[in-house]
Protein backbone atom coordinates (compact mmCIF):
# COMPACT_ATOMS: atom_id res chain seq x y z
CA UNK A 1 0.00 0.00 0.00
CA UNK A 2 1.05 3.49 -0.78
CA UNK A 3 0.37 6.03 1.51
CA UNK A 4 0.81 9.77 1.02
CA UNK A 5 0.98 12.34 3.35
CA UNK A 6 -2.54 14.21 2.21
CA UNK A 7 -4.24 10.82 2.22
CA UNK A 8 -3.23 10.27 5.58
CA UNK A 9 -4.21 13.69 6.99
CA UNK A 10 -7.45 13.30 5.21
CA UNK A 11 -10.73 14.69 6.77
CA UNK A 12 -11.98 10.92 6.69
CA UNK A 13 -10.38 9.88 10.15
CA UNK A 14 -12.17 13.09 11.56
CA UNK A 15 -15.05 12.59 10.32
CA UNK A 16 -15.30 8.99 11.95
CA UNK A 17 -14.06 10.10 14.91
CA UNK A 18 -16.39 13.43 15.22
CA UNK A 19 -19.24 10.42 14.37
CA UNK A 20 -18.10 7.94 16.61
CA UNK A 21 -16.62 10.33 19.47
CA UNK A 22 -13.81 7.83 19.24
CA UNK A 23 -10.42 7.82 19.03
CA UNK A 24 -9.39 5.88 16.43
CA UNK A 25 -5.80 7.25 16.22
CA UNK A 26 -4.67 6.06 19.57
CA UNK A 27 -5.16 2.62 18.76
CA UNK A 28 -2.15 0.53 18.82
CA UNK A 29 -3.65 -2.79 16.47
CA UNK A 30 -2.94 -5.47 19.57
CA UNK A 31 -5.88 -6.80 18.22
CA UNK A 32 -8.03 -7.91 21.07
CA UNK A 33 -11.02 -6.53 19.23
CA UNK A 34 -10.81 -9.15 16.30
CA UNK A 35 -9.92 -11.75 19.18
CA UNK A 36 -13.01 -11.67 20.60
CA UNK A 37 -15.25 -10.97 18.03
CA UNK A 38 -18.49 -13.46 17.71
CA UNK A 39 -18.87 -12.26 13.76
CA UNK A 40 -15.18 -12.37 12.72
CA UNK A 41 -15.28 -15.05 10.90
CA UNK A 42 -17.97 -13.48 8.40
CA UNK A 43 -16.09 -10.64 7.73
CA UNK A 44 -13.75 -9.80 5.00
CA UNK A 45 -11.28 -8.03 7.70
CA UNK A 46 -10.92 -8.28 11.34
CA UNK A 47 -12.07 -4.96 12.97
CA UNK A 48 -8.11 -4.04 14.31
CA UNK A 49 -7.82 -4.34 10.41
CA UNK A 50 -10.70 -1.99 9.87
CA UNK A 51 -8.68 0.76 12.00
CA UNK A 52 -5.92 0.67 10.53
CA UNK A 53 -7.53 1.61 7.35
CA UNK A 54 -9.83 4.34 8.91
CA UNK A 55 -6.19 5.61 10.68
CA UNK A 56 -4.23 5.52 7.45
CA UNK A 57 -6.68 7.80 5.98
CA UNK A 58 -7.82 4.92 3.62
CA UNK A 59 -11.73 5.62 3.00
CA UNK A 60 -12.16 3.93 0.19
CA UNK A 61 -11.34 0.91 1.46
CA UNK A 62 -12.50 1.22 4.44
CA UNK A 63 -15.83 2.08 3.34
CA UNK A 64 -15.54 -0.81 0.86
CA UNK A 65 -15.04 -3.25 4.00
CA UNK A 66 -17.74 -5.64 4.48
CA UNK A 67 -16.51 -6.04 8.76
CA UNK A 68 -19.20 -2.88 9.80
CA UNK A 69 -22.03 -5.04 8.15
CA UNK A 70 -21.41 -7.91 10.12
CA UNK A 71 -20.86 -5.93 13.77
CA UNK A 72 -23.88 -6.20 15.62
CA UNK A 73 -23.20 -3.90 18.08
CA UNK A 74 -22.24 -6.51 20.90
CA UNK A 75 -19.64 -4.10 22.49
CA UNK A 76 -17.74 -7.26 23.63
CA UNK A 77 -14.47 -5.07 21.63
CA UNK A 78 -15.45 -1.80 23.71
CA UNK A 79 -15.09 -3.60 27.13
CA UNK A 80 -11.96 -5.68 26.36
CA UNK A 81 -9.93 -2.48 24.28
CA UNK A 82 -6.78 -1.67 26.49
CA UNK A 83 -7.18 1.92 24.87
CA UNK A 84 -10.57 2.70 25.54
CA UNK A 85 -12.15 2.82 22.41
CA UNK A 86 -15.42 1.39 21.22
CA UNK A 87 -15.08 -0.19 18.27
CA UNK A 88 -18.98 -0.41 17.67
CA UNK A 89 -19.06 3.37 17.54
CA UNK A 90 -16.56 3.46 15.17
CA UNK A 91 -18.62 0.38 13.12
CA UNK A 92 -21.38 2.72 13.23
CA UNK A 93 -19.59 5.79 12.50
CA UNK A 94 -18.86 4.04 8.90
CA UNK A 95 -21.83 2.43 8.06
CA UNK A 96 -23.56 5.84 8.41
CA UNK A 97 -21.28 7.44 6.05
CA UNK A 98 -22.26 4.52 3.76
CA UNK A 99 -25.93 5.17 4.44
CA UNK A 100 -26.01 8.60 4.27
CA UNK A 101 -24.47 8.84 0.53
CA UNK A 102 -27.29 6.67 -0.23
CA UNK A 103 -25.73 3.28 -0.03
CA UNK A 104 -28.02 0.75 2.39
CA UNK A 105 -26.72 -2.67 3.05
CA UNK A 106 -30.34 -4.59 3.03
CA UNK A 107 -32.95 -4.27 0.23
CA UNK A 108 -36.42 -5.04 2.30
CA UNK A 109 -38.11 -6.03 -1.41
CA UNK A 110 -35.44 -8.76 -1.64
CA UNK A 111 -36.02 -10.82 1.50
CA UNK A 112 -38.15 -13.89 1.12
CA UNK A 113 -41.65 -13.64 2.87
CA UNK A 114 -40.93 -16.30 4.87
CA UNK A 115 -38.13 -14.78 6.52
CA UNK A 116 -40.44 -11.58 6.94
CA UNK A 117 -43.38 -13.69 9.00
CA UNK A 118 -41.24 -14.95 11.40
CA UNK A 119 -38.77 -12.83 12.40
CA UNK A 120 -39.07 -10.79 15.46
CA UNK A 121 -40.25 -7.30 15.65
CA UNK A 122 -36.94 -6.98 17.34
CA UNK A 123 -34.82 -7.74 14.15
CA UNK A 124 -36.42 -5.84 11.58
CA UNK A 125 -36.50 -2.55 13.47
CA UNK A 126 -32.65 -2.96 14.47
CA UNK A 127 -32.03 -4.03 11.21
CA UNK A 128 -33.54 -1.18 9.63
CA UNK A 129 -31.67 1.13 12.16
CA UNK A 130 -28.36 -0.32 11.48
CA UNK A 131 -28.67 -1.57 8.05
CA UNK A 132 -30.27 1.42 5.53
CA UNK B 1 -43.53 -1.51 45.23
CA UNK B 2 -44.86 -0.02 42.10
CA UNK B 3 -42.74 0.36 38.57
CA UNK B 4 -43.66 1.87 35.16
CA UNK B 5 -43.31 -1.34 32.88
CA UNK B 6 -42.07 -1.00 29.40
CA UNK B 7 -42.99 -3.98 27.76
CA UNK B 8 -41.47 -3.31 24.32
CA UNK B 9 -42.17 -4.83 20.68
CA UNK B 10 -41.23 -8.27 20.79
CA UNK B 11 -41.92 -9.17 24.14
CA UNK B 12 -45.71 -8.09 23.27
CA UNK B 13 -46.37 -9.48 19.99
CA UNK B 14 -44.29 -12.70 20.05
CA UNK B 15 -42.87 -13.12 23.50
CA UNK B 16 -46.27 -13.03 25.48
CA UNK B 17 -44.95 -16.21 27.29
CA UNK B 18 -42.26 -13.67 28.32
CA UNK B 19 -44.65 -11.27 29.98
CA UNK B 20 -47.23 -13.14 31.07
CA UNK B 21 -44.74 -14.98 33.71
CA UNK B 22 -43.24 -11.84 34.40
CA UNK B 23 -46.22 -10.25 35.08
CA UNK B 24 -47.34 -13.24 37.07
CA UNK B 25 -44.25 -13.51 38.97
CA UNK B 26 -44.28 -9.71 40.12
CA UNK B 27 -47.68 -10.19 41.22
CA UNK B 28 -46.72 -12.94 43.91
CA UNK B 29 -43.80 -10.91 44.47
CA UNK B 30 -46.28 -7.66 45.48
CA UNK B 31 -44.16 -5.82 42.65
CA UNK B 32 -47.02 -3.52 40.91
CA UNK B 33 -46.06 -3.33 37.34
CA UNK B 34 -47.69 0.07 35.69
CA UNK B 35 -48.08 -0.68 31.78
CA UNK B 36 -47.91 3.34 30.30
CA UNK B 37 -51.05 4.08 28.04
CA UNK B 38 -49.39 5.37 24.44
CA UNK B 39 -45.88 3.49 25.12
CA UNK B 40 -43.91 3.63 21.68
CA UNK B 41 -41.11 1.23 20.52
CA UNK B 42 -37.90 2.18 22.28
CA UNK B 43 -35.83 1.75 19.12
CA UNK B 44 -34.45 -1.50 19.57
CA UNK B 45 -30.79 -0.24 19.23
CA UNK B 46 -29.44 2.83 20.66
CA UNK B 47 -27.89 4.95 17.97
CA UNK B 48 -24.11 4.68 18.10
CA UNK B 49 -23.64 7.88 15.95
CA UNK B 50 -23.19 11.21 18.16
CA UNK B 51 -25.07 13.06 15.52
CA UNK B 52 -28.04 10.72 15.39
CA UNK B 53 -30.47 12.40 17.80
CA UNK B 54 -33.88 11.36 16.27
CA UNK B 55 -34.29 7.99 17.63
CA UNK B 56 -33.71 9.46 21.44
CA UNK B 57 -36.77 10.56 21.29
CA UNK B 58 -38.96 8.01 21.69
CA UNK B 59 -37.64 6.59 24.27
CA UNK B 60 -37.47 9.97 25.32
CA UNK B 61 -41.16 9.91 25.41
CA UNK B 62 -41.62 6.68 27.34
CA UNK B 63 -38.93 7.67 30.03
CA UNK B 64 -41.03 11.33 30.65
CA UNK B 65 -44.43 9.38 30.66
CA UNK B 66 -42.65 7.56 33.50
CA UNK B 67 -40.98 10.22 35.32
CA UNK B 68 -44.72 12.17 34.84
CA UNK B 69 -46.31 9.40 37.28
CA UNK B 70 -43.40 9.58 39.26
CA UNK B 71 -42.10 6.22 38.69
CA UNK B 72 -38.89 4.29 37.80
CA UNK B 73 -38.86 2.32 34.83
CA UNK B 74 -38.24 -1.94 34.59
CA UNK B 75 -38.30 -3.77 31.49
CA UNK B 76 -37.86 -7.14 30.49
CA UNK B 77 -36.09 -7.16 27.18
CA UNK B 78 -32.68 -6.96 27.23
CA UNK B 79 -32.49 -4.81 23.95
CA UNK B 80 -35.57 -2.40 25.56
CA UNK B 81 -33.59 -2.13 28.88
CA UNK B 82 -30.40 -1.26 26.70
CA UNK B 83 -32.05 1.64 24.81
CA UNK B 84 -33.86 2.85 27.70
CA UNK B 85 -31.15 2.98 30.63
CA UNK B 86 -28.85 4.33 27.89
CA UNK B 87 -30.96 6.97 26.59
CA UNK B 88 -31.74 8.42 30.42
CA UNK B 89 -28.22 8.37 30.98
CA UNK B 90 -27.09 10.49 28.07
CA UNK B 91 -29.79 13.16 28.69
CA UNK B 92 -28.84 13.06 32.32
CA UNK B 93 -24.90 14.32 31.28
CA UNK B 94 -25.33 15.71 28.40
CA UNK B 95 -26.61 19.00 28.12
CA UNK B 96 -26.57 19.61 24.75
CA UNK B 97 -28.33 16.83 24.07
CA UNK B 98 -31.42 17.39 26.61
CA UNK B 99 -31.79 20.77 25.52
CA UNK B 100 -32.39 19.52 21.88
CA UNK B 101 -34.27 16.77 23.02
CA UNK B 102 -36.92 19.03 25.47
CA UNK B 103 -37.25 21.33 22.42
CA UNK B 104 -38.47 18.89 19.90
CA UNK B 105 -40.77 16.49 21.81
CA UNK B 106 -41.69 19.77 24.24
CA UNK B 107 -41.62 18.01 27.65
CA UNK B 108 -38.61 18.75 30.04
CA UNK B 109 -36.62 16.51 30.88
CA UNK B 110 -36.97 14.87 34.42
CA UNK B 111 -34.34 12.49 36.28
CA UNK B 112 -35.74 8.68 35.63
CA UNK B 113 -34.17 5.31 36.90
CA UNK B 114 -33.98 2.24 34.56
CA UNK B 115 -33.63 -1.21 36.04
CA UNK B 116 -33.94 -4.00 34.69
CA UNK B 117 -36.68 -6.65 35.76
CA UNK B 118 -33.68 -9.12 36.68
CA UNK B 119 -32.05 -5.81 38.53
CA UNK B 120 -35.04 -4.89 40.28
CA UNK B 121 -35.31 -8.63 42.30
CA UNK B 122 -31.60 -8.73 43.01
CA UNK B 123 -31.55 -5.11 44.44
CA UNK B 124 -35.15 -5.03 46.08
CA UNK B 125 -35.51 -8.51 47.49
CA UNK B 126 -31.72 -9.98 47.11
CA UNK B 127 -31.67 -13.78 46.68
CA UNK B 128 -31.82 -15.69 50.20
CA UNK B 129 -35.65 -14.22 50.40
CA UNK B 130 -36.57 -15.34 46.98
CA UNK B 131 -35.28 -18.73 47.81
CA UNK B 132 -37.68 -18.22 50.77
CA UNK B 133 -40.18 -17.62 48.48
CA UNK B 134 -39.37 -20.71 45.88
CA UNK B 135 -42.46 -23.28 46.41
CA UNK B 136 -40.36 -25.64 44.99
CA UNK B 137 -36.53 -26.33 44.01
CA UNK B 138 -35.34 -26.45 40.58
CA UNK B 139 -33.33 -29.30 40.05
CA UNK B 140 -31.77 -29.21 36.78
CA UNK B 141 -28.60 -27.68 35.27
CA UNK B 142 -29.02 -24.04 33.78
CA UNK B 143 -27.36 -22.36 31.47
CA UNK B 144 -27.17 -18.49 32.29
CA UNK B 145 -26.72 -17.07 28.51
CA UNK B 146 -26.31 -13.08 28.88
CA UNK B 147 -25.99 -12.03 25.20
CA UNK B 148 -24.68 -8.52 24.58
CA UNK B 149 -27.04 -6.02 25.30
CA UNK B 150 -28.14 -6.69 29.17
CA UNK B 151 -24.75 -6.09 30.42
CA UNK B 152 -23.14 -3.78 27.68
CA UNK B 153 -22.00 -1.12 27.97
CA UNK B 154 -20.80 -1.87 31.90
CA UNK B 155 -20.28 1.67 32.62
CA UNK B 156 -23.63 2.86 31.57
CA UNK B 157 -25.58 -0.76 32.21
CA UNK B 158 -24.01 -0.30 35.62
CA UNK B 159 -25.49 -3.95 36.34
CA UNK B 160 -23.28 -7.11 36.65
CA UNK B 161 -19.21 -8.01 35.41
CA UNK B 162 -19.59 -7.75 31.69
CA UNK B 163 -16.90 -10.77 31.21
CA UNK B 164 -17.58 -12.79 34.35
CA UNK B 165 -21.65 -11.84 34.63
CA UNK B 166 -23.37 -13.72 37.56
CA UNK B 167 -26.91 -12.00 37.67
CA UNK B 168 -28.54 -15.29 36.21
CA UNK B 169 -26.25 -17.47 37.84
CA UNK B 170 -27.66 -16.34 41.27
CA UNK B 171 -30.70 -16.39 40.39
CA UNK B 172 -30.72 -19.74 39.12
CA UNK B 173 -29.10 -21.11 42.32
CA UNK B 174 -31.71 -19.13 44.95
CA UNK B 175 -33.61 -21.24 42.86
CA UNK B 176 -32.23 -24.80 43.83
CA UNK B 177 -30.80 -25.08 39.99
CA UNK B 178 -27.29 -25.66 39.42
CA UNK B 179 -26.00 -22.82 37.30
CA UNK B 180 -23.79 -24.33 34.45
CA UNK B 181 -21.41 -21.19 33.22
CA UNK B 182 -20.09 -21.38 29.49
CA UNK B 183 -17.19 -19.42 27.69
CA UNK B 184 -19.96 -18.30 25.25
CA UNK B 185 -22.63 -17.39 28.10
CA UNK B 186 -21.60 -13.29 27.42
CA UNK B 187 -21.31 -13.76 23.85
CA UNK B 188 -23.64 -12.15 21.37
CA UNK B 189 -26.28 -14.47 19.46
CA UNK B 190 -26.10 -12.23 16.31
CA UNK B 191 -28.58 -10.32 16.93
CA UNK B 192 -30.00 -9.18 13.78
CA UNK B 193 -27.94 -10.05 11.62
CA UNK B 194 -30.50 -12.79 11.68
CA UNK B 195 -32.28 -10.70 9.07
CA UNK B 196 -29.15 -9.79 6.96
CA UNK B 197 -27.16 -13.01 6.98
CA UNK B 198 -29.12 -15.88 8.77
CA UNK B 199 -25.81 -17.85 8.31
CA UNK B 200 -24.00 -15.97 10.89
CA UNK B 201 -26.90 -15.33 13.67
CA UNK B 202 -27.01 -19.29 12.97
CA UNK B 203 -23.24 -20.02 13.60
CA UNK B 204 -23.46 -17.89 16.97
CA UNK B 205 -26.24 -19.78 18.17
CA UNK B 206 -24.82 -23.13 17.32
CA UNK B 207 -21.72 -22.20 19.50
CA UNK B 208 -23.90 -20.79 22.77
CA UNK B 209 -25.83 -23.97 22.33
CA UNK B 210 -23.14 -26.85 21.89
CA UNK B 211 -21.03 -25.24 24.32
CA UNK B 212 -24.24 -25.04 27.28
CA UNK B 213 -25.63 -28.65 26.16
CA UNK B 214 -21.76 -30.41 26.35
CA UNK B 215 -21.05 -29.15 30.16
CA UNK B 216 -24.50 -30.97 31.04
CA UNK B 217 -27.03 -28.17 30.32
CA UNK B 218 -30.40 -29.02 30.63
CA UNK B 219 -31.76 -26.17 29.45
CA UNK B 220 -30.58 -22.49 28.60
CA UNK B 221 -32.06 -19.31 30.24
CA UNK B 222 -32.22 -15.93 29.26
CA UNK B 223 -33.83 -12.26 28.84
CA UNK B 224 -33.65 -11.27 25.59
CA UNK B 225 -36.63 -12.52 22.95
CA UNK B 226 -34.25 -11.77 19.96
CA UNK B 227 -31.57 -14.27 21.84
CA UNK B 228 -34.53 -16.46 22.44
CA UNK B 229 -35.27 -16.53 18.65
CA UNK B 230 -32.31 -17.00 17.33
CA UNK B 231 -31.50 -19.57 19.91
CA UNK B 232 -34.80 -21.82 20.56
CA UNK B 233 -36.79 -21.05 17.27
CA UNK B 234 -33.90 -21.32 14.69
CA UNK B 235 -32.93 -24.54 16.98
CA UNK B 236 -34.63 -26.16 14.37
CA UNK B 237 -32.03 -25.83 11.86
CA UNK B 238 -29.49 -27.11 14.16
CA UNK B 239 -31.46 -30.14 14.40
CA UNK B 240 -28.45 -32.71 13.36
CA UNK B 241 -26.53 -31.62 16.42
CA UNK B 242 -28.33 -33.00 18.65
CA UNK B 243 -31.57 -33.59 21.08
CA UNK B 244 -33.35 -29.60 21.18
CA UNK B 245 -32.15 -27.41 24.41
CA UNK B 246 -34.80 -25.78 25.85
CA UNK B 247 -34.85 -21.87 26.23
CA UNK B 248 -36.34 -20.33 28.91
CA UNK B 249 -37.00 -16.61 29.71
CA UNK B 250 -35.63 -16.42 33.69
CA UNK B 251 -39.24 -15.23 34.61
CA UNK B 252 -40.15 -18.75 33.39
CA UNK B 253 -37.73 -20.29 35.59
CA UNK B 254 -39.12 -17.76 38.60
CA UNK B 255 -42.85 -19.27 37.65
CA UNK B 256 -41.72 -22.54 37.96
CA UNK B 257 -39.84 -22.30 41.25
CA UNK B 258 -42.48 -19.83 42.70
CA UNK B 259 -45.20 -22.79 41.79
CA UNK B 260 -47.26 -20.61 39.64
CA UNK B 261 -49.41 -21.76 37.36
CA UNK B 262 -48.04 -23.51 33.99
CA UNK B 263 -50.33 -21.66 32.16
CA UNK B 264 -48.62 -18.26 32.19
CA UNK B 265 -45.12 -20.15 31.05
CA UNK B 266 -46.74 -20.95 27.63
CA UNK B 267 -44.46 -24.01 26.89
CA UNK B 268 -46.19 -24.57 23.84
CA UNK B 269 -44.86 -21.69 21.82
CA UNK B 270 -40.85 -23.01 22.30
CA UNK B 271 -39.73 -24.68 19.54
CA UNK B 272 -37.55 -26.77 22.25
CA UNK B 273 -40.46 -27.65 24.57
CA UNK B 274 -39.09 -27.34 28.03
CA UNK B 275 -42.17 -28.70 29.67
CA UNK B 276 -40.30 -32.19 30.29
CA UNK B 277 -37.82 -30.68 32.22
CA UNK B 278 -39.88 -29.68 35.26
CA UNK B 279 -42.03 -32.42 34.63
CA UNK B 280 -41.80 -34.85 37.87
CA UNK B 281 -40.34 -32.06 39.89
CA UNK B 282 -40.44 -32.43 43.33
CA UNK B 283 -42.56 -30.01 45.47
CA UNK B 284 -41.95 -28.71 48.91
CA UNK B 285 -38.19 -26.93 48.72
CA UNK B 286 -37.46 -24.62 51.64
CA UNK B 287 -40.68 -22.13 51.30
Amino acid sequence: MRLSRDEVARAFVQRIEELSEERVLTCYQCGKCSAGCPMVEFMDRPPHQVIRLVQLGQEQAALAAEAPWYCAACHSCASRCPRGTDLSRVMEALRSVALRAGRPRLDWNKLPPEVLARLPQQAFVSGARKLT
Amino acid sequence: MKLAYFPGCTVKAQAPQFEASALAVARVLGVELVEPANWQCCGAVYPLATDNLLPLASPYRTLMAAAKAGLDVTTLCSACHNVLKRTAHRLQTDAEVRAKLEAFTEEPWQPVRVRHLLEVIRDEFGWEALAGRAQRRLSLRLAPYYGCLLLRPAEVMAFDDPERPRVLHQLCAALGAEPVSSPYEAECCGAFLTLADARASLAAARNIIAAARGRGAQAIVTSCPLCHFNLDARQAELAADGQPLPVLYFTQVLAQALGLSDDCCQFDLHYADPAPRFAGESGGGNG
